[in-house]
């Protein structure tokens, strides 16, 4: 129980708290009380929770298990908190054609953002976890984005690259490209640690550190980016620089070679 | 030298009888060299239009630079050096890079087609064929040199006074030493620097990002911090050279899962606390992957178990990372129990 | 003018003013003798002969550009604090190094431009080297006499090797001090002195103050020094020797056929120049070289993945990826084989195509003088050879970007690092037999060629019903060129027995030279050239089949 109370006196405690409150009486609540009572009381929350817990039985019990509780095609859910289920939904990694690749790879949402919010709500109903962050959070509004660039420099940039464009881990498993990826699915990222990637908690990185990072990723990794001296070439640094030196650069220089020595074309003779 | 030479008979024949005046095909030997094949007119040769086209094609190409140069100046006096536009497919780019160095390649290209066209169209184009030389100086002249050069050594009498002869390569011999022994102050003597670290016995693990000392329950299970010694600030002269040796990486694995008893006893409730540093030539190794608790180094993928006491199962690094011993102190913070107990990064003669 | 003047004076005033200075420069320089002997010098057209042009422009282009780049670059480590154009970097510390080349990328009209030209020229010029180095190869223009301009050469791309990398250091980015990193970790390997020789280089512990004015006086002094001295040396060479021709109607070994130095080459080679200069500024105006303010300051605790060298490197990078870490600890000491192994066999990897030409020249026994150039078909072996040396350099480049790789066609970066590990092994010798098969199999058609004739794609029904080919006779110009090579027979040891019935004694390394020998001219590695008999005996006969 370490974690909860090195997170009290997160701002946003007192959020998760007064939503888990919530989500506990109302699902306690969908629970005991009486059926024909049950209409007429219950609230929205506890229908959110009801409606995720419908998509869930669907989509997700057969890796994850009835209650959440994982089985051996998927880990447990119970505690991931919210934030943890719209990244993986939101981001199409979730539901997982396999849970046998090596790694499972972002693909077009199957739900909708109300379904994913409906999912997010039953399993953060299930235990505590990070909730799904704000704009507040992510935002751009008093980010520091050289900041953001040494701590992405620190933190990021040995798996994902300097600006963000990916890089290969072990045994075929990859750091994917943070290009396109929306502020608010880096935030989460990095508050929940998908898959291999290991977690940034605001306790060892700030909130402000981790808006820092969003901040320098748009300034570095966004189609706004400036690229000054012309293509980025993939900003993959010396092995696509060296591949386009050899067929650009010295393929070039070739075909202006065998111009240079070509033989003149001679009259026809007639 | 014996040993170099070679019957004639299996060198191929030589290959010049074809030299001199030029063979006819000829009934006895149709391989024979038939010799330079006669000149060809170009059309510039035979027809004057064509000629004046080229003349005018080179010309134009020369005009061009000229106002390919205008253009760099032009580009150079109004274009704001941090104007970016967007040129697709370039991006968005640096409009007086892009100006700047497109009319610098068209004015220098169009100097040389200009050249190489009139080269290939107007100059002469009859084939020309030079006498070659033997390179070997012929027999006489050799004879000559030798000569003059027994006479030399003869004069200098260098092999009859052999003490002179041995004191001078004695002196030659020498002298150089005094510039090696100027390089002695290129650097200090390696002594026990590589074995030590800032880390020492009580001081804290302050995290990187936020300059705060870390507590245990700031690391989760699969987390991921890095941490520095208390007192070590990057304003600091020295700073490159210390965190190249004292850099750290945190992570916390759930106690059971630690199968290294050595590791277990030096982490503290599942903490542990690695040398960021690789073994195997130093890159700072952090690739982390929680699940699996393998590390990999980015440069040339050494793969350490975290969960095993950072024991090498892939790559090129010869031994385990180093480990800290940690611990916390009365007031609640993660620090060091002590220095390293081995040298932080690459191996090296003296490392043992 | 009052003064009257002399008929001498007149007469000189007569000359034109650059014969007037030309006269001035010969009383002094003697060039007219200079110019006679080279004014109107030959050089053969062929696209091969330029390679070495784009080196030797590539070359100046590098050295005007990295003259510029020093009027603004500070080869400092001082820290700074960055309060410069580039946001995503304002307010962190730096070295004056990296700080200068910010300012020259974002805040010196062009200084982007000349920074983009100055790197890409030097991909491009090793690059050129390397062509240039396998077309001298495997036309065996190596051979004597130019045995010793094949060092220079291998010399100048050696050191290019070393300039281009101590360059791409000095800017003190992330990326480059992640290079410097590994070769301090490479030295440290090194037994009995490495350390010592670490702490001499960096001025005691990694990275310390030092490294980068160090590097910058090698990178712009020493080195371009040793390098501007070769080339001229080279250049020298191939004057005095003239340029290799290929065989062909008219050109023998005792002459050179082709174009005059003025005024075609004058305009060829001259407008070449000015031809490589605009490609680079181009490339330069297009595509991103080395962005060292997307990639940070250097902090040794820092990292990003896709660590590479430059491309020439890459192969070193590849030989330290796929070595399996092996350190032996004795006696107090270690000894760091998966690092000093690479470290040792990076050099052999060179040193291997350096010496190459003597191998031949020993085998062979040959002392001629070789002008005109072999087809790689007719050297079978020595093709191979090249081919196999290619094939293992490029399994190490694979090795140098595994992880770029991994990433890009969704490889395992393991699977990727045991192909080259047994591909290290495995693929030179599979490229040496396939290409030898391939060089014979060419060999092959030129003999079916010359006895034959062309395929001319010409069916031809003949009275009985059956249906032929046309071959169309080659002209005397083709059976010349086809038939101009030379082919070696292999080395005979001679009897075991002398006339008298006493065993000769034959050295060990006779029996080497013999086998090899074998190996190069035997039956199994080419194709006797057809002879005029066979030729007279086929065409003689009826019809060409």
């Amino acid at each position: 129980m370490k974690k909860l109370s090195a997170r009290r006196r997160h701002p946003l405690a007192a959020l998760v708290v007064l939503l888990l409150a919530l989500a506990c009486t109302g699902g306690l609540y969908a629970v005991f009380a009486p059926a024909d009572k049950a209409q007429a009381d219950e609230t929205a929350q506890s229908l959110t929770i009801e409606e995720g817990k419908k998509l869930y039985a669907v989509g997700c019990a057969s890796c994850h298990g009835t209650g959440g509780q994982g089985t051996s095609d998927g880990p447990s859910l119970v505690g991931v908190g919210a934030a943890a289920v719209d990244f993986q939904v939101s981001t199409g990694r979730m539901p997982a054609a396999t849970s046998q690749a090596a790694q499972i790879p972002d693909k077009p949402a199957v739900y909708t953002q109300a379904e994913i919010d409906q999912l997010a709500a039953y399993i953060a109903s299930l235990g505590a976890g990070p909730a799904v962050p704000t704009e507040e959070q992510y935002g751009p509004e008093g980010a520091d984005s050289a900041k953001g660039g040494e701590l992405f420099r620190n933190n990021c940039a040995q798996c994902h690259n300097f600006t963000g464009k990916g890089g290969a881990l072990t045994h075929g498993k990859y750091a994917p490209s943070l290009e396109d990826v929306a502020p608010k699915h880096i935030y989460e990222a990095m508050l929940t640690g998908p898959q291999n990637m290991p977690s940034f908690p605001d306790s060892t990185l700030s909130e402000q550190n981790k808006k820092d990072i969003i901040a320098y990723l748009n300034a570095v990794n966004s189609d706004e980016t400036d690229s000054p001296g012309g293509l980025s070439l993939g900003g993959l640094g010396p092995v696509s620089e060296g591949l386009f030196a050899w067929v650009f650069g010295l393929g070039a220089l070739i075909a202006v070679a065998v111009w240079v020595a070509a033989r003149t074309a001679k009259a026809k003779k007639s | 030298m014996s040993s170099q030479d070679i019957p004639e008979e299996n060198l191929p024949a030589a290959q010049d009888t074809a030299h001199g005046a030029v063979k006819l095909a000829d009934e006895k030997n149709p391989f024979a060299d038939p010799g330079l094949p006669p000149h060809e007119h170009r059309v510039q040769d035979i027809d004057e239009r064509a000629a004046k086209r080229s003349e005018r094609t080179v010309a134009l190409l020369f005009t061009l630079s000229m106002l390919a140069t205008v253009g760099f100046i032009a580009a150079y006096v109004t274009i704001p050096v941090d104007k970016s536009v967007y040129i697709w497919p370039l991006g968005h780019i640096s409009a007086l890079n892009f100006a700047l160095g497109m009319t610098l390649g068209i004015a220098l290209f169009a100097i040389g087609a200009g050249a190489v066209h009139w080269a290939r169209t107007l100059m002469s184009d009859h084939e020309i064929a030079d006498e070659r030389h033997p390179i070997e100086a012929s027999p006489e002249v050799k004879a000559k040199v030798m000569d003059d050069f027994r006479q030399g050594a003869k004069e200098s009498a260098l092999g009859r006074r052999k003490l002179i002869r041995n004191t001078m390569f004695g002196a030659l011999a020498l002298f150089p030493l005094s510039g090696v022994v100027l390089l002695r102050d290129l650097g200090p003597l390696p002594g026990t620097k590589l074995r030590h670290t800032l880390w020492s016995k009580g001081k804290l693990l302050v995290n990187m990002n936020t300059n705060e000392p870390l507590r245990p329950s700031d690391l989760i299970v699969g987390s991921l911090t890095f941490a520095k010694p208390e007192g070590l600030e990057e304003h600091d002269h020295g700073f490159q050279t210390e965190i190249a040796k004292a850099a750290l990486m945190l992570v916390r694995i759930q106690p059971d899962n630690i199968k290294d008893k050595r590791s277990l006893e030096w982490s503290h409730e599942g903490i542990l606390a690695y040398s960021k540093i690789c073994t195997h030539v130093g890159c700072p190794i952090s690739l982390y992957e929680q699940q699996t608790h393998h590390a990999l180094c980015p440069c040339h993928q050494s793969t350490f178990d975290l969960a095993d006491g950072a024991r090498v199962i892939f790559g090129p690094a010869g031994h385990a990372l180093p480990q800290l011993r940690i611990g916390v102190n009365d007031e609640g913070y993660l620090e060091a129990l002590g220095d390293f107990d081995e040298p932080v990064g690459p191996a090296f003669w003296e490392r043992g | 003018m009052s003064t009257t003047t002399t008929p001498e004076s007149r007469s000189r005033g007569k000359a034109p003013a650059g014969e007037k200075v030309a006269d001035w420069a010969d009383g002094r320089l003697g060039i007219y003798s200079l110019a006679k002997a080279n004014m109107r010098k030959i050089f053969p057209d062929h696209w091969s002969f330029m390679l070495g042009e784009v080196c030797l422009y590539s070359f100046l282009i590098i050295i005007l550009t990295g003259v510029y780049l020093t009027l603004f670059f500070h080869p400092s480590m001082n820290e700074v604090e960055y309060h410069g154009s580039y946001v995503p970097l304002q307010g962190q510390l730096m070295s004056e190094a990296y700080k200068s080349t910010l300012d020259i990328s974002f805040d010196v009209r062009g200084g982007l431009l000349i920074r983009q030209i100055h790197h890409w020229a030097a991909l491009v010029f090793l690059a050129g080297m390397f062509v240039h180095m396998m077309r001298v190869f495997f036309t065996g223009a190596f051979r004597k006499p130019r045995e010793i301009n094949w060092l220079f050469g291998f010399l100048l791309f050696v050191l290019g090797m070393f300039t281009g990398f101590t360059g791409y250091s000095l800017p003190d980015d992330l990326l480059s001090g992640t290079g410097i990193r590994f070769m301090e970790g490479a030295i440290l390997s090194v037994p009995i002195v490495g350390t010592y020789i670490s702490f001499f280089l960096f001025g005691g512990e990694f990275p310390g103050d030092d490294f980068v004015a160090r590097f910058f006086s090698i990178h712009v002094l020493l080195l371009p020094g040793i390098m501007l001295g070769l080339v001229v040396a080279h250049l020298i060479l191939v004057f005095y020797h003239k340029h290799t021709q290929f065989a062909g109607p008219g050109k023998t070994n005792k002459n050179v056929v082709g174009m005059p130095l003025l005024p075609v080459y004058m305009a060829k080679a001259g407008g070449f120049f000015f031809l490589v200069f605009g490609v680079l500024a181009a490339v330069s105006a297009i595509a991103t070289i080395n962005p060292i303010w997307s990639i940070g300051p250097y902090r040794p605790d820092m990292v990003s993945t896709g660590a590479q060298p430059d491309w020439y490197m890459g192969f070193s990078e590849g030989l330290i990826r796929v070595m399996p870490g092996w350190e032996i600890n004795f006696w107090g000491h270690t000894l760091v084989l998966g690092v000093f192994i690479p470290l040792m066999i990076f050099p052999l990897v060179l040193v291997a195509i350096a010496v190459y030409p003597f191998i031949e020249s020993w085998i062979t026994g040959d002392k001629r003088e070789h002008h005109i150039l072999d087809r790689p078909r007719n050297a079978p072996t020595r093709t191979a050879f090249g081919v196999a040396w290619i094939t293992l350099y490029f399994v190490l480049l694979v090795g140098g970007g595994n992880d770029i790789w991994a990433t890009h066609f969704h490889l395992s970066i393991n699977a990727i690092t045991w192909f080259v590990r047994i591909a290290f092994f495995v693929a030179p010798v599979l490229a040496f037999i396939v290409t030898k098969r391939i060089c014979l199999g060419l060999q092959r058609r030129d003999k079916d060629k010359v006895l034959h004739g062309r395929e001319s794609g010409i069916i031809k029904r003949l009275p009985h019903g059956e249906f032929i080919e046309v071959h169309e006779p080659l002209s005397q110009e083709q059976l010349h060129t086809l038939t101009a090579h030379e082919q070696y027979k292999p080395l005979e040891l001679g009897p075991e027995v002398d006339e008298n019935g006493v065993r000769r004694k034959v050295k060990m390394t006779e029996k080497l030279r013999a086998k090899l020998s074998k190996g190069y001219y035997g039956e199994e590695s080419q194709i006797p050239k057809p002879t005029v008999e066979e030729y007279k005996e086929i065409t003689s006969g009826h019809g060409h089949h």
